[in-house]
This record gives structure tokens, C-alpha cells and sequence, in this order.
């Protein structure tokens, strides 16, 4: 199980905060395909810019994930 | 080292002399303070929310100050964020370091505004007279931070 948290933007596009995803998946990349094969409102986080963090540390798609880990995608930060 | 993310407004002057306060082997204070806009992108803005990470928030804008320090011979770092709904006018952020010579809180207050601006997880959602509208990453925010890469 992967806990997945969404924020901002893609949280107000997905109507939802997080959830746990069941499924084995080798890197942030392959959760977000399994993500995007829901289709509809979830090609959200096809955007070129979308930003990612493992266990609350920012990280690129190719991150290996494994089971247990809390993952997030958002969009491009604004803070400042 | 201080880290702050709160709700609550703060005065960025009281926070400028207290950094100072703190040691007197400061010989410079800098600092940077950021501000609600009425206005952004053609269009009058009302206010603002904003959204942030709750752990992560903490955990990034820690490795940032870190970093700065490790850089730069620091004596003091603080980091203040709000989050939640602000007004125009209200200050956002401030960043204060202080060393025992000008050029290293100069560039370590820079570095960590550069960084917190395109690592930290905050997201601004503005008020317009057409509605809510969350506001967009800058690429000139992605340029500024990648002049300070190892």
C-alpha cells in the first residue's frame, strides 16, 4: 500500500486529498501511470510541471518507491 | 536557527531587531520581507490563501536554512511563513540572517529565498473580482535558484 496525497490545484481537479493505493509499482512514474489509466480528471498529473515528494522530500518521477512510502504530486510551488 | 509557518500575522520589524538582540558579535542583520499584492497578473486581488504541506513544510524550509548554513559563516537564521487567508498589505514571508560581516547574510538571505520559492510546499490562491485563481510557478523562479547549484 502507498499512502497518496494530493494538494492545491490537483487536489481541487482530483475532489480529493489522498488515499491508499493498492498495487506493486518500481518508481513514482509507474504509480503515476496506474494514476492516469483512470482517465478523466486524473490526466491532471500528466502536466509537464507537476512536482513530486516520497516520505516528504521532494524527488523526481524515477524515485523507487516501496511499500509503506507517503507520496505526494502538486503542482509547481508558490509560496514566498 | 528558527522556523516558523503560522497563521498568525507578524511584525517584521520586532523580528529584524531581535535577530540583532540575540548576539552581539553581529555585525550585519539582513533580511527580506514578502508582501500580499492588490494586484497580480492584470487583475485586482482581494486576498489570498494559502495551502501548504503540513510536515513537509517544516522539513523543507529546515534542509534550506541548512544548507544556507553550511554555506555561508551565519550567526542566526529565521524563516517566518503564513499560511491560511491573508489580506493585501499582510507580510507573507520573512527571511532574516545574520553574520559577523555584511557578504555572507547578503547571499545566504538571497540563496534561501530563491530556494523556498521553488522548494517549499506552499500554494497561493488569490481572490479576483472573476473568482478564485491559484497562481502559477514562475520561470524566472526556477532561473534565480539555479544560479546557486554546487
Amino acid at each position: 500500500m502507498i499512502r497518496v496525497q494530493y494538494f492545491a490545484r490537483y487536489r481541487e481537479a482530483l475532489g480529493l486529498d489522498g488515499e491508499q493505493v493498492s498495487g506493486e509499482f518500481g518508481n513514482l512514474e509507474q504509480l503515476r501511470q496506474h494514476l492516469l489509466s483512470r482517465g478523466g480528471v486524473w490526466q491532471v498529473l500528466a502536466e509537464q510541471n507537476l512536482m513530486c515528494a516520497r516520505n516528504q522530500e521532494l524527488c523526481s518521477l524515477d524515485e523507487p518507491l516501496q511499500a509503506g512510502d507517503e507520496v505526494a504530486f502538486f503542482p509547481t510551488v508558490t509560496g514566498g | 536557527m528558527a522556523i516558523r509557518v503560522q497563521s498568525q500575522p507578524f511584525d517584521p520589524g520586532l523580528e529584524l531587531n531581535a535577530l540583532h538582540a540575540a548576539n552581539l558579535g553581529i555585525g550585519a542583520v539582513v533580511s527580506f520581507v514578502g508582501y500580499v499584492r492588490d494586484f497580480n497578473e492584470g487583475r485586482e486581488v482581494g486576498g489570498m490563501f494559502l495551502e501548504h504541506f503540513p510536515g513537509m513544510t517544516e522539513k523543507s524550509l529546515g534542509k534550506i536554512a541548512e544548507e544556507a548554513a553550511r554555506r555561508w559563516p551565519l550567526l542566526n537564521i529565521e524563516i517566518i511563513h503564513r499560511i491560511g487567508r491573508l489580506e493585501p498589505g499582510e507580510p507573507i514571508v520573512f527571511v532574516g540572517t545574520s553574520s559577523a560581516h555584511r557578504q555572507g547574510a547578503f547571499d545566504a538571505c538571497n540563496f534561501i529565498m530563491d530556494y523556498l520559492k521553488t522548494r517549499a510546499p506552499f500554494w497561493k490562491k488569490e481572490d479576483t473580482a472573476a473568482g478564485p485563481r491559484w497562481v502559477e510557478g514562475r520561470c524566472s523562479d526556477q532561473a534565480a535558484a539555479e544560479r546557486w547549484k554546487p
